[in-house]
């Protein structure tokens, strides 16, 4: 299983990248996107949306089954991937280069409480 | 006590081809051996195959075993006159309910087998002992044990010469075949049943043989580029056919016809008394069973709520299609809907548009939108 060691992952298989302008880039992971099956469905929250870390904010469906994704920090959503709605399967090709939302965080020391690479590979 | 996971001759294959493995009615099944979208299409355009082992086949023989047939099936297996002919109907319960869904071959009149779903075969066994009662007719399950089958069906527009090209020497008693009828052939090991049967659309055949010559066949199918297939693309093709699922489109409290299978229920002999005949007369009709088409993005499932302006329905097994690219369903909706109306359905907080439409979208890999 691919888990790249430059990123953030939390236990419910959503990665986390903190980009330069302080904001943070979220998808699924390549566990989570084989877990899921062939992705056909991405609802992704709207820019200028509050949310609490740990909220459901986006939901993938697969042929199989439907499955939330939550926020991994707390914070507004500054944009969100419309080209990835477009094509849901892409989700399945290259679940790191096909990011879901970006999150503006309000409280920045939630980052520390993320997964690191081999943490989460661990906890698989 | 953990209950046993049971695992069909064909286990083994399964993981050599790469299948995710699933718990499905207490068998451990593959899912899909990759991708579920590739193998639904590869169903629809050339050839896949998939193990139904799980599945139950039951021999009857007898000499009252037409009678018994004709009290314990809601079809009426007096149609059947052609050896190997197959009939598909519903076994009721005295109320009317539908206690599983199966396809019966008839071979003489004092023998028949029935094919059952897995879930419901000791239920179905035990309901069919129940009723043996002064009849003269024998039941063998034959799913364990020495004399259990294994059960493979080959299914798409190459399906069936692709298999004769596996098995060349049943070419003869294959080909011969008309759609819905069987034909008993010699294998190596034992009988072998070859049916021109199926559960997605296509063309093909279902093919019982002796659970030793499992393994064979498979690999003899693979080597002529017949794809493994699994559980989920077997979902998605018999939902885009039409055909119903037991414990999710039907169950003991439903009727054929709240299940869209009036078809299925032979009334033509009036003296014929078939169980839950009398209560099907009584049931007053609220619901009635219809595909529902999702005219925006997202995807139907199972008991989402219908809205309709003659009052609500359910979602009984939805989908999104490959073949069309959208997103279908099976719905219970209330008997005044007709085709072509629009209706809402609710999925998660918003509720959006849906066209009520015919119960069979693809057929013979064409859509009939």
């Amino acid at each position: 299983m691919n888990t790249p060691t430059d990123l953030k992952y939390t236990a419910s298989h959503e990665w986390i990248k903190p980009e330069a302008d302080g904001t943070v880039t979220i998808g699924i992971t390549d566990h989570a996107q084989e877990a899921l099956g062939d992705i056909v469905f991405l609802e992704l929250p709207a820019a200028g949306r509050v949310l609490k870390a740990g909220e459901a904010c986006a939901v993938v469906e697969s042929v199989k089954a439907a499955s939330d994704i939550y926020a991994p920090v707390s914070g507004e959503i500054v944009d969100s991937n419309t080209a990835a709605t477009d094509a849901p399967e892409s989700v399945n090709v290259g679940p790191y280069a096909t990011w879901l939302f970006r999150i503006k965080p309000s409280n920045p020391a939630e980052l520390d409480a993320l997964l690191d690479a081999a943490a989460y590979a661990a906890s698989l | 006590m953990p209950q046993r996971t049971l695992r069909t001759p064909l286990y083994s294959a399964h993981l050599a081809a790469g299948g995710r493995m699933v718990d499905f009615a207490g068998w451990e099944m593959p899912i899909h051996y990759g991708s579920q979208i590739e193998e639904h299409h590869a169903v629809r355009r050339h050839a896949g195959m998939f193990d139904v082992s799980h599945m139950c086949a039951i021999d009857l023989v007898g000499a009252d075993a037409t009678a018994y047939l004709r009290r314990l099936l809601a079809n009426d297996v007096a149609r059947l006159a052609t050896p190997g002919k197959a009939l598909y109907s519903c076994l009721l319960n005295d109320d009317g309910g539908i206690i599983d869904d199966l396809i019966v071959y008839f071979f003489t009149p004092t023998r028949y087998r029935l094919v059952v779903n897995a879930g419901t075969a000791e239920k179905d066994l035990a309901w069919l002992r129940t009723h043996l009662a002064g009849f003269a007719v024998e039941l063998t399950p034959r799913r364990e044990g020495e004399t259990a089958l294994a059960m493979i069906a080959v299914q798409g527009p190459e399906a069936r010469e692709r298999f004769c090209t596996a098995v060349p020497a049943a070419r003869g008693a294959a080909m011969a075949l008309i759609p819905f009828q069987a034909a008993e052939w010699q294998g190596e090991k034992g009988d072998w049943m070859i049916a021109r049967t199926g559960y997605t659309g296509e063309d093909g055949f279902e093919i019982s043989l002796p659970a030793s010559e499992a393994t064979t066949l498979w690999q003899a199918l693979l080597a002529v580029g017949v794809k493994p297939c699994g559980l989920g693309a077997r979902d998605t093709l018999r939902l885009e056919a039409g055909m119903n699922l037991y414990g999710q489109d039907m169950d003991e409290r439903i009727s054929p016809y709240e299940a869209g299978l009036r078809w299925t229920v032979d009334l033509k002999d009036v003296a014929r008394d078939f169980i839950g005949k009398s209560a099907l007369a009584r049931r007053r009709l609220t619901h009635q069973f219809h595909g529902l088409l999702l005219l925006e993005r997202g995807v139907l499932r199972a008991h989402q709520h219908v809205f309709t302006p003659h009052g609500e329905g359910e979602v009984t097994s939805g989908t999104f299609s490959p073949t069309l690219n959208q997103s279908i369903a099976l719905a219970r909706l209330p008997a005044d809907i007709a085709p072509g109306s629009e209706v809402g359905v609710e999925i998660r907080d918003k509720r959006l548009k849906a066209r009520v439409v015919k119960p069979v979208f693809v057929r013979h890999g064409i859509s009939l939108l």
